[in-house]
């Protein structure tokens, strides 16, 4: 039996109620959950006691997935200004389930459709939300565990604790970044829309993770997303591949996201591929371009793509799992991604 | 205490709860519905299944507040007064429960399949309780019961 910490639980029914809920108690004592399927366990075990639960579920505003006819190209670099072509607009309390089975995500945005749909087992996704996976806590080996388990280890900088188990030496923490979704709303270009007690800002996903494992994200904790709007353009295909131990439940290994765009006569004009679960933050793989645009994405330059990124990716042990292993198969999954796109 | 309003298996239920129950917490320690079970308690094993307006979640890490103006649905509502959902009987037919600690999740996460799709594939049966732990059968023969009581739904 593992029991919540007591708190209180506020239910807002407007994004301004919350944000000003979460902005009147002091740093921290205030956090906001949607599916609560990452906050509750993480509560449970005493990673988070905060003493008032702000529930964003009664808000209705950021419900919705629309497509949104905007003007220009739908361009997957263009920052807040991307956020003017057409794009899907997806509220951020959308759960998995509802993004992976979504028809227009699914035509759009294939890849990030495969992640909500490979995100944990049926019932997290029914419950989880795309919000809440953004703005999901790093995990590590030596953190999610019961406090118990914690005391007996003598905690760790992440928490409670003044040591880091992974790497021993630093003062950094390195815990996992371990959500499904982000790694393919940067490779597609996606806007992050924050509400806070200053008004509203717009974050594009790649800028939104920082290598910090201790708070991996740039969201102040005052601050609440309320929306992704995601780029869409004719000639643009995703595709996602995760590395798990057990298919049916488990947090991604290894993740890759690869977003490509294509001339009618199969051409590469772009090409993103995103790594992720090895540090904490998603990683954009660099030199893409240089090796892939102009040409197809053929055999070879697969290959090629696949050496790059081993030689960029260097897994640690915040997952007991054999880092040698989970190093080699980057480029294995890289390749199987981009074959999905070829 | 706090009093929370539950719809659970079709009846009104008032409660009194710490505010910071979950739903599982409240079924059975607080309306003595022990047919949830209580097994990692933390989202990993899916013995706290329930269904809620027409969706598996997980009772365990939803906090009491959230199932207040919803259809809670648990094992003990399945059956129709003494008539057993056909899953219920199927999983007897078929030897598909041995200790029968993870059942009432799994008899949960059936319904809630078949009740949105009358003809599951055995992958998307596989799918649809890929979220329940069984540490006794295998799975094969709750995958046979559920298949067996889809034909007899008529799918
Ligand atoms: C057994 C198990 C397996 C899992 N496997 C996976 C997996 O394979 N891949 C994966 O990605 N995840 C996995 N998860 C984690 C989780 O289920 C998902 O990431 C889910 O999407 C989290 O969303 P939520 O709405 O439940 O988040 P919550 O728990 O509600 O919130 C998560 C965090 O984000 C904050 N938050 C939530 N919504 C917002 C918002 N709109 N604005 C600002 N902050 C917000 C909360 O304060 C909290 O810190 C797993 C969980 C469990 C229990
Ligand atoms: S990486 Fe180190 S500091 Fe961070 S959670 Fe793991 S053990 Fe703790
Ligand atoms: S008891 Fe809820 S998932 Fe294990
Ligand atoms: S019958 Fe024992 S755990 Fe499933």
């Amino acid at each position: 039996m593992l029991r919540l910490p007591a708190f209180r639980y506020h239910r807002p029914r407007t994004i301004d109620e919350a944000v000003s809920l979460l902005a009147r108690f002091d740093d921290g004592d205030a956090m906001p959950v949607a599916g609560g399927t990452d906050l509750m366990p993480n509560m449970k075990h005493r990673l988070f006691t905060p003493g008032h639960v702000v529930s964003l579920n009664g808000i209705a505003a950021m419900r919705g997935i629309v497509a949104v006819n905007g003007t220009g190209p739908g361009s997957r670099n263009g920052g807040a200004h991307g956020g003017e072509g057409p794009r899907l607009r997806i509220g951020a309390l959308q759960s998995l389930a509802d993004v992976s089975g979504h028809p227009l995500v699914r035509r759009h945005c294939a890849g990030l459709a495969e992640a909500a749909g490979l995100v944990a087992g049926p019932q997290l996704r029914n419950m989880g939300t795309i919000g809440g996976n953004v703005c999901l806590d790093t995990r590590c080996t030596y953190y999610n565990q019961t406090e118990f388990w914690r005391d007996a280890l003598g905690y760790c900088l992440k928490k409670d604790g003044t040591v880091c188990h992974v790497t021993r030496v630093g003062r950094k923490c390195v815990a996992a970044h371990s959500a499904d979704t982000p790694p393919n709303l940067i490779a597609l270009g996606a806007t992050l829309t924050l509400a806070g007690p200053g008004g509203t800002r717009e974050i594009p996903a790649a800028d939104f993770f920082v290598t910090d494992g201790i708070r991996n994200t740039r969201r102040a904790k005052d601050e609440i997303l309320t929306e992704i709007a995601v780029p869409v353009a004719e000639g643009r295909r995703s595709a996602y591949r995760k590395l798990r131990q057990r298919h049916s439940i488990d947090f991604p290994l290894l993740s890759v996201a690869v977003t490509g765009d294509f001339a009618e006569d199969g051409t590469v004009t772009g090409l993103t591929g995103v790594v992720s679960a090895l540090g904490a933050r998603p990683r954009v793989l660099a030199g893409w371009d240089a090796i892939a645009v102009g040409g197809r994405l053929g055999t070879d330059v697969i290959e090629a793509l696949g050496e790059r990124a081993r030689a960029q990716c260097r897994p640690l042990e915040n997952i007991i799992v054999d880092p040698e292993w989970r190093r080699a198969m980057v480029p294995v999954y890289v390749k199987r991604a981009l074959r999905a796109l070829a | 205490m706090e009093i929370v309003r539950l719809r659970v298996n079709g009846d009104e239920r008032v409660c009194g709860v710490p505010a910071h129950y979950t739903l599982l917490e409240t079924l059975r320690y607080g309306l003595g519905l022990t047919g949830s079970k209580q097994g990692c308690d933390k989202g990993d094993c899916g013995a706290c299944t329930v269904i809620v307006d027409g969706r598996a979640i997980l009772s365990c890490i939803t906090p009491v507040w959230e199932a207040e103006g919803r259809q809670v649905r648990t094992v003990e509502g399945l059956a129709d007064g003494t008539e057993t959902h056909p899953v219920q009987d199927e999983f007897d037919l078929n030897g598909a429960a041995q200790c029968g600690f993870c059942t009432p999740g799994i008899l949960c996460s059936s319904v809630a399949l078949l009740d949105r799709n009358r003809s599951p594939s055995r992958e998307e049966i596989r799918t649809a309780l890929a979220g329940n732990l069984c540490r006794c059968t295998g799975y094969e023969k709750i995958y046979d019961a559920v298949e067996a009581a889809a034909a007899r739904l008529g799918g």
